[in-house]
């Protein structure tokens, strides 16, 4: 990484020019550098709206970039390590999907963990490729689905040597992380491209204490969230690529679903934020990961919680473990995590990411200060003293094997009909189930709807849980195909 | 020359002292600390642009928060003070022979050491020998105690800024912990006159009184907060503000006083009816959860 060159933010400048140009603004959008929303003005304040410009010659254009654009393209690749960088502004969720359309086409396979994002699935749907899951393994105590054992993605190699690529979460949304070194080494001697999802791995680029980013492990194309660990606006992403893969094809890919008509606030936020995470992300994710460990150790010692970090690495499905992440398993003092989450949020005005059945997870960043932590941990012992109980083991898992039964695609578009949820075993569900977050499919259209799974969403949504997916939002029904 | 020191007390209302020369600037990890001689305040303190306490008025909060609870509780034997690195609380605490122990946690250094430099006549109440003071975060000092303290006093001032953690659940949570089977708690309570600083005192008597079975609040008129009107807390497990009120015994320490008397600790119960309606749908709403 060239530092030098890095104190540069092209598109950051470039709208600093057009500022005090003082151009007439005779195109859009409409409001007009906010004379025509006062409202807008007064909400998002007048240094915002001013940037809210159109694509135009001194400015690029992200649909075709060749100039502040693409500088400040290639400065992100520089920064992480790749050779080519795509600045998204549909979410990470464009990032992800760019990088299935461009290595599967219809009927082609794609080996891939079934704990993947739900716009993973989406993008089976859209080019009607074959999923062939991984089972990752589950963690029996605390109950989450863990990495890919390498054996285990080998064997699918071998199985299915037609497929074209493998997708990898690089870390999960938990921290988790698969020995993705060999994964690509095995991927690439059978053909096959990797992808890694890492919406939860930006942080991996700028420390080398942290595990292994996709780029460096040599994968092929990385969907990273810049706006999570990043800094940047939300809905502002990147997408990487190794020079295996050819770039005009991306280009057109990206260019099938993505505006023509890119927010400056969000490129200008990707770029600015690519700075400081050069100039700085190795101090700030040095700070980020003690506040965590410090949360943690903190945690532990009220007893009861476990707060859980590198000690459940195992060499396997637990290559590495993302130590910036602060999960806790709560269920051992008789409260889910999303009790536990609710009660935060309720009770003591702390909102933490999530929670599932089983744990929590508090997002630590740049942005945290050591007497937040404080307060977290605080609340976290007041909770135990005011609410915790006998644990019970109902429902610990939070992962359960899928049958497939249809691709994603077919099961889509296949004639369904609305069937009260309790009749529905046996049947293949035609739409998504899922908790959010974290936005993990508990059924992806195609598979095949057990008991256990029918069980396990309505204890989830008992407990609470924000249930999305299904066009009945209640849950009580669900589309199932004829 | 026109110098003059100003806090936005609302978006709309501005408190202006006339300053006679700045004496001290400097920012640590927590706050920048300001010091001020005025002609009318004298020597005055300011944390991130607020004033925190000026030689004029400061008796009357650390009289009001030490005086109060000691009136009540029978036997303070161990007390710990959170924030209040001036001294001010601990030099009012230490005219009580019966006190053992003081706990003062400060997490500012920087505060303690200005305090020493430019307000000695309140930090000496640090030098008392039964006083420890402790750099460190107040909700982690808390942490893991139970059942140590007779008293706690809350001596932060702002819900909002660096101590924020000293006016939530998980605060008067510990505090509850911290506290013997008949410990008292008071705080400051801010100020209800403004309609922005209205919400953050109305959440403080919800907390409070979710946690403690008694949970009164009192007043003073401190003129440099906003409004000039202030409000304390008194949580307590077991001794009730003016029921247990032993004058007799107070007035017979004989301690000289510049705000407090028993007769104004009544008094100070006693609040405006737009004060009173706040807190009690506060109660309200409370017990119908």
């Amino acid at each position: 990484m060239d530092i030098e060159r890095q104190r540069s933010a092209p598109v950051y400048e470039a709208l600093e020019r057009f500022r005090k140009q003082r151009v007439v603004p005779f195109d859009v959008p409409g409001h007009k550098r906010g004379r025509g929303n006062p409202e807008l003005v007064k909400l998002l304040g007048e240094q915002c709206v001013s940037l809210d410009v159109n694509s135009m010659k001194p400015l690029d254009n992200l649909c075709h970039p060749v100039s502040v654009i693409y500088e400040a393209e290639q400065l992100a690749a520089d920064a992480f390590g790749a050779a080519h960088a795509y600045f998204m502004v549909g979410g990470t969720t464009s990032a992800v999907q760019s990088m299935i359309l461009t290595a599967c086409k219809a009927g082609d396979k794609i080996i891939l963990p079934r704990n993947v994002h739900r716009s993973v699935i989406n993008a089976l749907v859209l080019c009607g490729a074959i999923p062939v899951y991984v089972n990752p393994d589950v963690d029996n105590h605390i109950g989450i689905a863990l990495g890919m054992e390498t054996s285990l993605v080998e064997k699918a190699m071998i199985d299915n040597p037609d497929a074209v690529a493998v997708l990898i979460n690089n870390p999960t949304y938990y921290g988790i992380c698969s020995d993705i070194r060999s994964i690509v080494t095995l991927a690439h001697k059978h053909n096959m491209l990797v992808l890694a999802d890492e919406a939860h791995g930006t942080h991996l680029y700028f420390h080398e204490k942290l595990p292994v980013s996709a780029m460096e492990a040599g994968a092929d194309m990385a969907a990273v969230s810049m706006h999570k660990s990043g800094g940047s606006l939300t809905q502002s992403s990147l997408l990487l690529l190794n020079d295996t893969v050819n770039t005009r094809y991306v280009e057109q890919i990206i260019n099938l679903t993505q505006t023509t008509s890119a927010s400056y606030l969000l490129l200008s936020s990707l770029d600015i934020s690519r700075r400081n995470l050069a100039l700085r992300g190795h101090e700030s994710f040095e700070k980020v990961s003690s506040m965590a460990e410090y949360a943690r150790s903190e945690i532990n010692s009220i007893g009861g919680y476990y707060a859980y970090g590198k000690d459940i690495v195992n060499g396997g499905s637990i290559f590495d473990y993302d130590v910036t992440k602060l999960s806790v398993y709560t269920r051992d003092m008789g409260l889910t995590g999303i009790e536990v989450y609710d009660l935060l949020r309720d009770e003591y005005d702390i909102q933490i990411e999530f929670g599932d059945i089983g744990n929590i997870l508090a997002y630590i960043s740049i942005g945290d200060r050591i007497q937040d932590i404080e307060r977290l941990v605080g609340a976290l012992e007041d909770i135990k003293r005011l609410y915790s109980h006998e644990p019970s083991r109902q429902h610990n898992a939070e992962y359960i094997t899928p049958i497939v039964a249809a691709t994603p695609q077919k099961a889509f578009y296949s004639d369904k009909e609305l069937v009260p949820i309790r009749e529905t075993a046996g049947r293949i569900c035609g739409e998504f189930v899922m908790c959010y977050p974290p936005g993990i499919p508990i059924l992806a259209p195609g598979e095949q709807i057990t008991e256990e799974i029918i069980d396990y969403i309505l204890y989830a949504k008992e407990k609470g849980c924000s249930m999305q997916g299904p066009e009945d939002p209640d849950i009580s029904k669900l589309n199932v195909l004829k | 020359m026109d110098f003059w020191f100003s806090e936005m007390h609302t978006g709309n209302v501005k408190m202006s002292i006339r300053v006679d020369k700045q004496l001290f600037s400097e920012t640590s990890d927590f706050q920048r600390i300001d010091v001020f001689d005025s002609p009318e305040f004298g020597r005055f303190l300011t944390s991130d642009g607020s004033v925190i306490f000026s030689e004029q008025d400061e008796f009357t909060y650390d009289e009001m928060i030490v005086h109060v609870p000691m009136a009540v509780h029978p036997n303070v034997r161990n007390v710990l003070v959170i924030g209040g690195g001036d001294g001010g609380v601990a030099r009012e605490l230490s005219h009580y022979e019966e006190i053992e122990h003081i706990d003062v946690v400060e997490p500012d250094e920087l505060f303690v050491k200005v305090c020493r430099e430019f307000f000695p006549d309140n930090s000496k109440g640090l030098d008392d020998p039964r006083v420890s003071v402790i750099n460190r975060d107040g909700l982690r000092f808390l942490r893991g105690k139970q059942d140590e303290y007779d008293l706690i006093i809350n001596d932060s001032t702002d819900p909002f800024g660096h101590t924020a953690g000293l006016f939530t659940k998980e605060f008067y949570g510990s505090c509850y912990k911290a506290l013997r089977s008949d410990g008292i708690m008071v705080y400051q309570h801010g100020s209800p006159f403004f309609d922005e600083d209205e919400e953050a005192c109305r959440a403080m008597h919800r907390k409070a009184s979710k946690s403690f079975p008694i949970s009164r609040v009192y007043q003073a008129h401190i003129p440099t907060c906003p409004s000039g009107y202030w409000l304390f807390g008194f949580a307590s497990k077991k001794y009730h503000p003016l029921h247990d009120l032993d004058a007799k015994r107070w007035n017979a320490r004989g301690l000289k006083t510049w705000y407090y008397t028993t007769n104004l600790h009544t008094g100070a119960f006693m609040l405006p009816k737009y004060v009173e309606d706040l807190l009690e749908e506060e109660e309200r709403a409370e017990k119908k959860l």
